[in-house]
């Protein structure tokens, strides 16, 4: 069983930190197929949220078809995202250490890396939306 | 399905001061409802209006599709500063409760007192502020409302019992599927909780929605000082400032807004309450309520 935490300050909608949060214990393995996930109950219980946030959140992951919601049973992970690139995130990572190094050595100070990373990020990713 | 609370031109004035002004509202049932605004600005009135200790000077309000009536079996209210009797036991009080509602669940109010750690032997006068707080949520949702309103119940305790509050108030929630309406000026414990949001200030209501959509629709807008702007339309300000060379803006737009000249940035809760609080001073009361519409 997972637990769930709220960063307020993060901008990013409650909702969406669950899913993500999900998502991520999926993708790590520590959420696995046939896993329970806690009630509505147990999460507002604990995390001091809005229970329809929790439902939303729920929703949208069964919609996405990692998990289903078992009326009186609760809501089970059905698939894992964890075959699709753990062991190619070593490599990747290395080749990004790489890169960090040359950025540095070129002059650019953590904001500016930071800066140049997500610009580059969002454009890519809007290119290719 | 009906209402949890409606709204229409509701006016309260008391002798020659006017606490709310021409409120409208409708509020749609199974949500948690948060009421921000300043000190002052009627949020207790509507409060007290909607569980009928109060009655409208003017217009007409409805709660659960009905006048309201003070003691009503299922609209809770939980008083500013969670007000208790001192000279009564946790038990005292559990009993007063039962005998007093015929829709009182025993077993709740039990498992309830047990979980948050209250002696029932205890005086209510000896208890905490954060025991307080739950002995008072306690007996108002053992009376099994369809409606509980709440007012600033946490103001006045510290974090950990804050936050201890609020896990109990969304398990009862969850659990019963009532609507709540609470007020408060913590935007940050509302943000967590409520996913409905009215701001009101100076009388009046500057905006109410769904938590997400508020969130979706509004915007910053940073550029080039300008003195005049162009929004267009469905589009409307809710605050402006401007320096000798920038101007910022908050806008509420239902469509993005695809503008190059300015930089365009999500707010998050806290931004845009501050904003219709502080975009009150400036513009006129007409300018913001076009944004409701």
């Amino acid at each position: 069983m997972i637990e769930f935490h709220l960063d307020s300050r993060s901008g990013v909608a409650p909702y969406m930190q669950l899913i993500r949060q999900v998502r991520h214990a999926l993708r790590l393995g520590v959420l696995n197929e046939g896993d329970k996930l806690p009630t509505v109950k147990e999460v507002v219980a604990r995390v001091a949220i809005n229970p329809n946030t929790v439902s939303k959140a729920y929703r949208e992951l069964e919609y996405e078809g990692l998990v289903t919601a078992r009326p009186g049973l609760g809501t089970f992970v059905t698939r894992t995202l964890g075959s699709d690139s753990l062991s190619k995130h070593e490599p990747l990572r290395q080749a990004l250490t790489r890169w960090l190094t040359e950025a540095r050595e070129a002059g650019l100070d953590d904001e500016s890396i930071e800066a140049l990373f997500l610009s580059s990020f969002r454009a890519f990713s809007e290119a290719r939306a | 399905m009906t209402s949890a609370l409606v709204a229409d031109s509701l006016t309260k004035r008391y002798g020659r001061r006017t606490a709310l002004k021409d409120c409208t509202l409708d509020i749609p049932a199974g949500h948690v409802v948060g009421l921000v605004g300043p000190n002052g600005a009627g949020k207790s009135t509507l409060l007290q209006l909607a569980c009928g200790l109060l009655d409208p000077t003017a217009g007409r309000i409805e709660v659960l599709g009905t006048r309201p009536v003070s003691g009503s079996p299922r609209v809770g209210f939980v008083a500013q500063d969670t007000p208790v009797y001192a000279g009564l036991t946790v038990a005292d009080h559990l009993r007063m409760g039962a005998h007093l509602n015929p829709s009182w669940d025993a077993a709740l109010a039990e498992q309830r007192i047990a979980q948050v750690g209250l002696d029932p032997n205890q005086k209510a006068g000896k208890l905490s502020g954060g025991q307080r707080a739950q002995l008072a949520l306690t007996v108002a949702a053992a009376k099994r409302p369809n409606l509980l309103l709440l007012d600033e119940p946490v103001a006045a305790l510290d974090p950990l019992a804050r936050r201890t509050f609020l896990q109990g108030l969304m398990e009862l929630t969850a659990e019963q599927g009532m609507s709540i309406v609470m007020s408060s000026h913590l935007v940050a414990d509302l943000e967590r909780v409520c996913d409905y949001l009215i701001v009101l200030v100076a009388s009046q209501v500057r905006v109410a929605g769904d938590v997400d959509d508020l969130l979706a629709t509004h915007h910053r807008l940073v550029g080039q000082r300008r003195d005049t702007v162009d929004l267009g339309a469905g589009r409307a300000l809710v605050e402006q400032s401007h320096t000798d060379v920038q101007s910022t803006l908050v806008v509420r737009s239902t469509a993005p807004i695809v503008d190059p000249s300015w930089q365009v940035d999500q707010l998050d809760l806290e931004d845009i309450v501050l904003a219709y609080m502080s975009g009150a001073a400036g513009n006129g009361p007409d300018r913001v309520l076009e944004g409701q519409r």
